[in-house]
């Protein structure tokens, strides 16, 4: 599970919130800064309302987008106990973004409309999940560093101050640790085989590096939401910092694993306590979030195409339901109003 | 296609293992209760977290105004003495 585009801007959001009750505004901006919870049926801010929208609903994308390149594997496993861990991981996945869904939709929007912004392009998704996996190391990779920098993205927003998304938080951080731990076991079972496969897992590991610590989001001072979101205590802890903190952690993995990461620029500053690292290229983050990355037209094709074809079992299921209902309707009507028994 | 509405809310609530009350656990869409009961199984319970779920109508549910907190719930901010420990009793018997 994965966000990552908590601050990509987009259109429809403003940055000040409405001026029409600075009233209520300042009330809000008072339990906020107390760091109580706001839930669904309070009074919020249009754009603290915007903002989680979209925020929650990227996520949920990301989750259910998050599924295609995993799934890619599923029938390619090397051997029963990796599928059936690989199904259980991909299901998670999926129920995540059912929460996820859940949760933005107590913000009075509806499920259509949010799969719709989805479908149309409208609305972002990670951009890891528009790389591709041609390897088996890459299911191991993604467990280990895509799932290891969502986990570190997410367990600040446990205490995020919107009551629904922090308590959806909280139920997939628990179920995330089981991603990233099977994905260092595999790669750590790869890692005492052949030549081959070492080599595999080392190729892994240099294709996802960067795109992962781009996960994180722009740096800090390119982050337009970053200043509300924190106030509002949607966000806690700035990119900039999580980042530095995923690195830091991975080294240490790494080395354990036995694979080198793809930075000469990689070393640690006993000055500052923590490692340096290379400067990341945006311009490829750009890209991707923008649509341009190796697999968005793929990903959002696959969708689309599972929506589309899913639609006659929603409506065959409407059907049935209607029917249901209208039988039971005229069973409670008085008997010498039936017409003849069923 | 003839029907593309939205499938409704329904609220789902676990009782994680017997002894304890059902909890509101988040929601799930489904067309009727049958499958409002399976899909909240399914995205709910991947780990054993229920022996017991209710599904309930979202649109069935009657909830408290949160612009009638005050109203409803400060008055009982001044009725201390329904606590026990607005009484001090003498130390041999305030284990009462």
């Amino acid at each position: 599970m994965y966000t990552q585009s908590m601050d990509v801007p987009s259109d429809e959001v403003s940055a000040s919130p409405a001026l029409s009750d600075a009233e209520a505004s300042a009330t809000f901006d008072a339990r906020c800064a107390r760091g109580e919870f706001i839930e669904a049926k309070d009074w919020m801010p249009a754009p603290y309302r915007q903002t989680l929208v979209r925020q929650i609903s990227q996520h949920a994308h990301s989750e259910i987008v998050g599924m295609l390149p995993e799934g890619n594997w599923l029938t390619r496993a090397p051997s029963l106990k990796r599928k059936t861990i690989l199904l259980a991981k991909v299901q998670d996945e999926g129920g995540h973004g059912l929460y996820l869904y859940a949760a933005a939709e107590t913000l009075g929007t509806s499920r259509d409309d949010l799969i719709a912004a989805l479908h149309s392009g409208r609305a972002k998704y990670s951009s890891i999940f528009n790389y591709p996996t041609p390897t088996w190391a890459d299911i191991g990779v993604i467990g280990w560093l895509v799932d290891g920098a969502a986990i570190m993205n997410q367990v600040p927003l446990c205490r995020c101050s919107y009551g629904p998304y922090a308590r959806a938080m909280i139920r997939i951080c628990r179920e995330e640790s089981f991603h990233q731990r099977q994905g260092f076991d595999l790669l750590h079972t790869l890692m005492q085989g052949t030549a081959a496969q070492q080599a595999m897992v080392q190729d892994a590991v240099n294709r996802w590096w960067w795109p992962v610590l781009m996960m994180f989001g722009p740096p800090d001072q390119d982050s337009p939401h970053a200043e509300t979101s924190v106030k509002w205590g949607i966000k806690r802890i700035s990119n900039d910092d999580l980042r530095q903190k995923f690195v830091d952690a991975i080294v240490e993995q790494a080395a354990v694993l036995g694979v080198t990461l793809p930075d000469p620029g990689l070393k640690w500053n006993a000055a500052r306590g923590a490692h340096d690292f290379s400067p990341i290229d945006w311009t490829e983050f750009w890209q991707v979030v923008n649509g341009h990355g190796p697999c968005n037209r793929e990903r959002l094709a696959a969708r689309v195409a599972a929506y589309d074809e899913g639609a006659w079992v929603r409506e065959a299921a409407l059907a049935y339901a209607d029917k249901q209902a209208a039988r039971q309707a005229a069973a409670v009507t008085p008997a010498t109003e039936r017409r003849s028994p069923p | 296609m003839t029907n593309q509405r939205d499938w409704p809310l329904w609220e789902v609530f676990i009782r994680s293992r017997a002894g304890l009350d059902h909890k509101h656990c988040g929601s799930v869409h489904a067309p009727d209760a049958t499958l409002a009961l399976q899909a909240a199984r399914d995205v709910y319970t991947r780990r054993q977290e229920g022996v017991s779920i209710w599904v309930v109508r979202a649109d069935q549910i009657v909830a408290s105004d949160p612009a009638d907190k005050a109203a409803l719930f400060d008055p009982m901010a001044d009725k201390i003495y329904r606590h026990p420990t607005f009484y001090a009793l003498p130390d041999e018997v305030n284990h009462l």
